[in-house]
């Protein structure tokens, strides 16, 4: 396209925030005072001055059409002055300054269809990265994983309390793009098979030392006869590193790449320190469009902390006062081989006391 | 546009009470040939549970190396729409927040140029404009920033910081996480449109250690707000919330991870000098508690996805640090840690992995940090450590 472009311009960074904020929010910038959950998705920020700021949150799938963007932007000319924002979780935030104008904009977002929640303690909307929909590392989908686990979940999103916040999140490969190895629940994208070496385009597309240092195993050795690479399969761990610096080295595999199931991280330092995810199911097979069986064990997980967590306790901290032998027992979840560590920090994992519960 | 794939598998993903991606999709597809073919690929990957892009060539816009991330399809001759499928991150304005006007500038951009998708945000932050063709790099960034919009990080570079929403709506903010991420991500234009690093290097910002924006998980520096002196107490405001059924002793002081509360049933004491300042009593009464007033930030670093050798969450190396414009102490800090990177550091080693390589403690000396016992969780159980020669008798 050869018309008249603007001038560019580099190095100008993002516009100053302070172009974007509600004159409410202006004017009581860092003089807030309190701020009360109404309902699930509705909470109010109160000011030093006085003044009140009206959140309503509305979930988003994350993919979104200008359209749809423009359809926000026609609710926040309406509503909010022309004002709106977004939360690390990929919700969409409407702003008032008075608690009449709730109503209307509560009715007129119910009457688009949105769904409005995500605020206390229930399911906020999902972390997740990009998949099939634009990623060459997936072992499987987000976008179709977080619409799936969601549509049978989403009461937890807009009416159903929980005993704390539950934070969800996917990543489509152990690259894990997005919060997930902190979360409350996660879906992780695993392949099980090493890569593939093609040979013929090693040579073009890949440079060799850096293939070689990439595998944090150490099972990738230059192969000179072949020009290529070879690698010690007993060592690999399917981790796709070596892929994403060597292209000649697919890793997908449909009938052996899966996801897993990771639970009990945390990123919050309330009460208990921030805590890694942990193994839950090490691999359940990809069965798009659903994942029927990822759903369900979720849920399994799900419905085993509500009826076991004390209020306020988040999912790992239930965990933990339980014990891990007892989640897997109270969750029907298998205890395999896999679930015991031998990677880095593995022998930090394992239980140096003779104390446990049958 | 009629659709031009069926989408037989896909079509499953549009019923459900959740909004729906494929929804997005259809929608952009009505005037857009890339979410036509999107669809089309998309559909492809469902029915055979296989990614069908390509790891990318090197592109991007001339004078920057990051901003852009390269996307082919390995089908291209099917859906010759999704050929080339480049995403573009648009750095974000701190805190997410929008005027619909500027929403709608981007929008009209994007359809001009691109495919109409786009992520509100991606993980990182960036606004993700997903999908279009080399040649439209030069003028989507023409247009963009003539406009004030520039691109965020990628590759071996800084990474586009965000925050959480800070001052902007939140009473715990202990600094302004905003104008931090502003002028950070001002300060370092030139790291960030240029990789120069061993690998990528994220900031992120969050106002108290409630950590809305995950930062201890995933930012290689994470600014986390705090609070020196006493938590400012309403007793009022706790006998209020006592009366409308709190169980204050169960809910708050038995909760407390440092048993520094009592509770009388009238008053509640803190022991200040006891209390870790995790934000669970603030958190859950938010009329009666709030941080003290003697503010500023605990430094973190290192944290890191498992990829390459474990999952790291950042540590503490400076336990207090004003937060105040023009942040001079920060910059200097960081520009010694990019130093000791930049000298060690082996090709895609981030800096946590580094320090766990050559040593926390020879960290701390080269940066020119303090030990302090907040420092680490417990002191070294083995008899190995290291004498320089200083300490030495001769
Ligand atoms: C199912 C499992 C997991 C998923 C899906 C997952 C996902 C993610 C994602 C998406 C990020 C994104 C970071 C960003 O936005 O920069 C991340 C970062 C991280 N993850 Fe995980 N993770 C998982 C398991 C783990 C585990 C088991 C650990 C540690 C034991 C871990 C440690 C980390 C760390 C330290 C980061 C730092 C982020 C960075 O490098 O910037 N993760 N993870
Ligand atoms: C020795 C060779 C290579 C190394 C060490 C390497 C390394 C990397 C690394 C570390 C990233 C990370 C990006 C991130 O963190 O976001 C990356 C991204 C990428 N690589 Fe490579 N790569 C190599 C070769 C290639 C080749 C041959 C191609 C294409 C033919 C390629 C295309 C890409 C693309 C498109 C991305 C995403 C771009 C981005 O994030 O900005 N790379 N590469
Ligand atoms: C060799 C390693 C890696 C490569 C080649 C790589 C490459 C890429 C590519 C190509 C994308 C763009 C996806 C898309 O929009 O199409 C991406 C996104 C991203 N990556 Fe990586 N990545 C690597 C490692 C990591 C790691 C270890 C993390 C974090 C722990 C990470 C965090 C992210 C984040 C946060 C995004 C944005 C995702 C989103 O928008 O949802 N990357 N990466
Ligand atoms: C230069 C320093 C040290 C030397 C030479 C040393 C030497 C020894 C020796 C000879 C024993 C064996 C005693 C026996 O079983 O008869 C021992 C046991 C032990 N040492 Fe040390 N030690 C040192 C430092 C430490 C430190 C710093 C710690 C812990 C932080 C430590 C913890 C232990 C423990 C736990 C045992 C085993 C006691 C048991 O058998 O239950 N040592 N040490
Ligand atoms: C000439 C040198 C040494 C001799 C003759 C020696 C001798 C012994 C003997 C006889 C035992 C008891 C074995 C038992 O009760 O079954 C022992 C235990 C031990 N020694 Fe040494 N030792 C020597 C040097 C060291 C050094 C330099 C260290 C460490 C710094 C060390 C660490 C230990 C430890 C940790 C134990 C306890 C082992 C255990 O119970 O697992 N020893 N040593
Ligand atoms: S998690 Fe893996 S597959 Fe998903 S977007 Fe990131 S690199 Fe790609
Ligand atoms: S997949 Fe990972 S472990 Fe296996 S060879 Fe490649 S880099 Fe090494
Ligand atoms: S991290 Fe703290 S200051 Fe920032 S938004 Fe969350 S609770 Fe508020
Ligand atoms: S902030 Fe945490 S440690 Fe401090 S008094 Fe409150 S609950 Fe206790």
């Amino acid at each position: 396209m050869a018309e008249n472009l603007p001038e560019r311009q580099t190095d100008i960074g993002p516009p100053h925030f302070s172009k974007f904020l509600p004159p409410v929010i202006k004017n009581n910038y860092g003089q807030w005072k309190y701020h009360e959950i109404k309902s699930p998705g509705v909470m109010v920020h109160v000011a030093e001055s006085g003044d009140q700021v009206w959140t309503v949150r509305v979930a988003t799938p994350r993919l979104l059409s200008t359209d749809t963007i423009r359809e926000y932007c026609d609710i926040a000319e309406k509503h909010c002055d022309g004002y709106l924002r977004f939360t690390t979780r990929h919700n969409v935030e409407f702003m008032v300054d008075s608690e009449s104008k709730v109503e209307p904009l509560v009715n007129e977002l119910k009457e688009k269809g949105y769904m409005i929640g995500g605020i206390g303690p229930r399911i906020s909307n999902v972390v997740h990265t990009q998949g099939w929909v634009h990623c060459h590392s997936a072992a499987t989908d987000a976008s179709g994983l977080v619409k799936a686990m969601m549509d049978d979940l989403h009461e937890y999103f807009h009416t159903k309390d929980l005993p704390a916040k539950v934070r969800l999140a996917v990543a489509c490969c152990v690259n894990m793009c997005g919060a997930v190895h902190c979360s409350d629940i996660a879906l992780v994208g695993v392949h099980k098979t090493p890569p593939r070496i093609e040979h013929d385009k090693v040579k073009n597309l890949c440079e060799i030392p850096s293939t070689v240092a990439s595998c944090p195993t150490s099972a990738i050795s230059p192969d000179p006869k072949a020009k290529s690479v070879k690698i010690k399969l007993e060592k690999c761990m399917y981790c796709g590193n070596c892929y994403s610096v060597c292209p000649a080295m697919p890793i997908a595999d449909p009938k052996n790449d899966g996801i897993a199931i990771v639970v009990g991280g945390k990123v919050s330092n309330l009460r208990s320190n921030p805590k890694f995810s942990k193994l839950a199911v090490p691999w359940i097979p990809n069965n798009p469009p659903r994942w029927p069986e990822v759903t369900e064990a979720v849920k399994k997980i799900l419905d085993a902390y509500i009826a076991g967590a004390k209020k306020h306790e988040r999912l790992g901290e239930w965990v933990e006062r339980i014990g891990w032998e007892k989640f897997f027992k109270v969750t029907g979840l298998e205890f395999r081989l896999q679930h015991i560590d031998d990677f880095t920090f593995a022998r930090e994992t394992w239980r140096m006391a003779a104390t446990f519960k049958w | 546009m009629g659709q031009k794939h069926q989408t037989p598998l896909l079509d499953e993903l549009e019923k459900g009470a959740f909004p729906s991606f494929v929804k997005e999709i259809k929608r952009a597809a009505e005037h857009s040939e890339y979410a036509q073919d999107l669809l089309g690929q998309l559909e492809l990957s469902y029915k055979e549970k296989v990614t069908h892009w390509k790891h990318g060539g090197i592109v991007g816009v001339r004078g920057y190396g990051a901003g852009v991330i390269g996307r082919y399809s390995d089908v291209p001759d099917k859906f010759p729409g999704v050929a080339h499928f480049h995403t573009i991150r648009v750095n974000q304005p701190a805190g997410f927040f929008y005027t619909s006007a500027a929403l709608r500038e981007i929008c009209d951009i994007w359809d001009k140029y691109g495919s109409g998708l786009t992520n509100m945000h991606g993980s990182t932050g960036d606004i993700i404009l997903l999908g279009t063709r080399t040649e439209n790099l030069e003028p989507v960034f023409a247009e963009l920033s003539s406009r004030g919009w520039d691109l965020g990080g990628s590759g071996s570079a800084v990474r586009t910081p965000s925050c959480c929403v800070g001052p902007g709506r939140c009473e715990w903010a202990c600094y302004d996480t905003l104008e931090l991420t502003y002028q950070i991500t001002q300060r370092f234009q030139d790291e960030l449109h240029r990789p120069m690093f061993p690998y990528k290097f994220k900031f992120k910002m969050a106002g108290c250690a409630v950590d809305c924006i995950a930062s201890i998980a995933r930012a290689d520096m994470s600014i986390i707000g705090t609070w020196k002196d006493d938590i400012q107490i309403d007793q009022d405001e706790v006998r209020n919330y006592a009366n409308s059924g709190m169980d204050i002793q169960a809910e708050i002081v038995d909760m407390c991870p440092t048993g520094c509360m009592s509770w009388d049933g009238n008053e509640l004491t803190i022991n200040n000098e006891d209390c870790n300042r995790c934000m669970h009593c603030i958190a859950k009464m938010t009329k009666a508690l709030r941080p003290g007033k003697e503010r500023g930030a605990t430094i973190l670093l290192g944290s890191k996805a498992p990829i390459v050798t474990g999952a790291l969450m950042s540590w503490v190396i400076v336990p207090f640090m004003k937060m105040e414009p023009p942040y001079e102490e920060l910059y200097d800090l960081v520009e010694r840690i990019w130093e000791f990177w930049d000298e060690h550091g082996k090709n895609r080693e981030r800096i946590g992995e580094l320090i766990e390589r050559m040593g926390f403690p020879t960290f701390i000396k080269e940066v020119g940090l303090e030990p302090h016992p907040v420092m680490v969780k417990e002191p070294r159980r083995d008899p190995f450590f290291f004498w320089s020669e200083e300490d030495i008798e001769k």
